[in-house]
């Protein structure tokens, strides 16, 4: 008994009191850099949060006003008395040169990714790779700089003339490539938006190409198919939501696109049925009319801001839903 | 304790101090500020004295007045009588300008076109789409015209210029009046948004068979081929110092409460048509009673000495008859 309590008397005075004090010790550390990064990570949701609740307060006047009809609208005239705004011109811009714009870069990004993971030679990888790379990182304004300098007026005295006469006489196309030939417009813009969603695309999919299990291509070749047989229905299959999912981050980009489009649209309110025509979108609207606006015009300009935050996100939301999918497929 | 205590009070004379060589603030208009940066330079040199202006836009300057954030406001669209009335404020014009109608067509040289008020109107209207229509081709027989279709250029944000672009068209185009009238930004028919003054020069420049509008000191720095206009006397003039200052001076403005003149349009055989004021605004009760007092003086020594550098920037400064009537305005109306 005495032993047992001088024992445990000698625990009590050294080890135990030392250990104690060399972990708590450790546990203020570890709790105070749990919360660091709690309120980081919270101060994330909180910018958010806030970002939506100022958005939704300055364009609820423009709510009040307009309400639903606000989408339908196709006038925007801030001068007007009462102003009269409609989000439909922003709103089909932005749809149409979004659709063109992946039209064009999708084919083309994936046949990038394509050639890339299967058909390029080991040397020529790395310096189309760094290309792309660098694609990527160019700022939008020298896009917009190279589409209002370069690619404008080149389109404008070939493509453009080239496509108006071929379909002068078809129907429906011949409305959609309608004269005249214009240095701005939503074709332009468009085509400036597929060269810079490109990259992402490309990235993307090299990537989810590489998930495929060699075993799965060795055993495809091995029964004689060809590369476009592998392709066609081992590797795209395989990858699709992942793909689908590249696309959709690609799609974001384009959405909300501003500077680059801000130079080569047009800055024109109408809609017009050819993609020759001058347009805007609702980046653009709102980069070009917000500085000088005021009261009911500039509460619209912010109701559209907000209406890009909601289609963004949706986007965004179901490009990230795709590739979760991928990853847990890719985790079995 | 007593530490703070000095710290405060240096900070009290510091504050008062520099509210003594206070620098004057104001905020408006686009189109005058390189000669209101150049005059405020000059009047620095001389006695001291800065002015700090934020070229924001009009719109943005009668924002700023009315909330009393700065000493004075600039506007290019003038605000009309009841208007300052209700909000306490006195109005001038400062300095002048000329729009000019800008084209590039292949071979085509400066004030070697003519256009009339009307069909202007009706190609930014969008009635007149070719560039060898008949009502361009009777202004300028002369002049070899392309078969191409005109490609129109206007601003894409809100803008003095095209309030004074617009109101000449309004007044000269009975449809134009009637279907689109005249404000800073306007329902466009036809033609590409650009912003500002030197991105419809960029605009035009770029782009063969263009037409555009803007201010006359962007035409001449920017090589642009500008045109000629038939006034409303009937007579063709083309934009120089002399056709603006002749429509200035043939403006009324003793008549006008608060200077309200548009000076588009106006009659004389040497007037150019797109002539455009633009405008200050104070407070008639100031708070801020010392800064008020040295902004009119800043005002005053830019009316008596910054005519010579208005006119290097291609600006008409105001005639002395009107700055004569200016002076009495602001002894009148604006305590001090």
């Amino acid at each position: 008994m005495a032993v047992q309590t001088e024992v445990s008397d000698i625990a009590a005075a050294a080890g135990p009191y030392d250990r104690a004090r060399a972990l708590s010790a450790f546990k203020l550390g570890d709790v105070t850099f749990y919360w660091i990064t709690r309120l980081s990570a919270i101060s994330v949701l909180l910018i958010l949060g806030g970002i939506i609740i100022s958005l939704i307060i300055g364009a609820w006047p423009a709510m009040k006003t307009y309400g639903f009809d606000f989408l339908l609208t196709k006038r925007w005239a801030p001068s007007a008395d009462p102003p009269v705004l409609g989000a439909l011109g922003p709103i089909y811009g932005t749809l149409v040169t979004s659709f063109i714009a992946m039209l064009i870069a999708i084919p083309v990004g994936l046949g990038v990714a394509i050639f890339l993971t299967e058909l390029c030679p080991q040397w020529l990888r790395r310096p189309i790779g760094i290309a792309i790379e660098l694609l990527a990182g160019i700022p939008s304004i020298i896009y917009g700089m190279w589409g209002f300098f370069v690619l404008g007026p080149f389109l404008a005295y070939t493509f453009q003339p080239f496509m108006i006469s071929i379909c002068a006489n078809i129907p429906v196309l011949q409305d959609i490539f309608a004269g005249p030939p214009s240095y701005l417009s939503l074709f332009n813009a468009s085509l400036i938006l597929a060269i810079m969603v490109l990259p992402f695309i490309t990235a993307i999919s090299v990537d989810v190409f590489k998930t495929v299990p060699p075993v799965l291509k060795e055993a495809a070749y091995g029964v004689g198919c060809t590369t476009w047989e592998v392709v066609r229905s081992v590797v795209i299959p395989y990858t699709r939501v992942g793909v689908i999912g590249g696309v959709m981050l690609a799609l974001g980009r384009a959405l909300g696109e501003t500077m680059a489009v801000t130079f080569i649209i047009g800055n024109s309110f109408r809609i017009s049925s050819s993609i020759f025509a001058p347009g805007t979108t609702i980046s653009a609207a709102i980069a070009s009319e917000f500085q000088e606006s005021d009261g009911l015009h500039q509460s619209s300009l912010i109701l559209l801001g907000l209406l890009l935050f909601v289609l963004t996100f949706f986007v965004l939301a179901a490009a990230r839903l795709m590739l979760m999918r991928l990853e847990t497929k890719a985790g079995k | 304790m007593n530490f703070v205590k000095a710290l405060v009070a240096a900070g009290l004379v510091a504050a008062s101090t520099s509210a003594f060589a206070a620098d004057i603030t104001g905020a408006g208009a686009t189109f005058p500020f390189p000669i209101y940066s150049k005059w405020a330079d000059a009047y620095k040199k001389e006695t001291g004295n800065g002015l700090n202006y934020q070229s924001i836009g009009s719109g943005g300057g009668i924002k700023q007045i009315q909330a009393k954030t700065v000493t004075f406001g600039a506007t290019d669209a003038p605000l009309k009588a009841e208007q300052l009335e209700k909000d306490g404020l006195v109005q001038w014009p400062m300095v002048m300008g000329g729009i000019v109608p800008v084209v590039n067509l292949e071979g085509v040289k400066p004030g070697e076109m003519v256009l009339d008020g009307e069909t202007l109107a009706n190609i930014y209207l969008g009635k007149i789409t070719k560039w060898d229509d008949a009502a361009i081709k009777k202004l300028n027989p002369s002049v070899k015209l392309p078969s191409d279709a005109i490609a129109v250029v206007r601003r894409s944000d809100g803008s003095g210029t095209t309030f004074n672009f617009t109101y000449y068209l309004s007044e000269a185009s009975a449809d134009w009046k009637s279907k689109i009238g005249f404000n800073t930004a306007v329902e466009w028919p036809v033609g590409v948004g650009a912003k500002g003054n030197e991105g419809v020069s960029g605009n035009i420049s770029q782009t063969k068979n263009s037409i555009g509008y803007v201010e006359y000191a962007y035409a001449k720095q920017n090589k642009l081929t500008y045109t000629g206009m038939v006034n409303k006397a009937g007579k063709t003039v083309q934009p120089t110092v002399e056709a603006f200052q002749a429509a200035a001076a043939n403006a009324d403005w003793a008549k006008a409460a608060g200077y309200y003149v548009i000076l588009a349009n106006q009659p004389g055989d040497k007037s150019w048509p797109m002539t455009a004021a633009t405008f200050i605004l104070m407070h008639k009760e100031p708070t801020d009673k010392a800064a008020s007092a040295e902004a009119i003086k800043f005002f005053k020594w830019s009316f008596e000495k910054g005519g010579k550098m208005a006119e290097e920037l291609d600006y008409i400064p105001m005639p002395d008859s009107v700055v004569k009537l200016i002076e009495k305005t602001w002894s009148a109306d604006i305590k001090s």
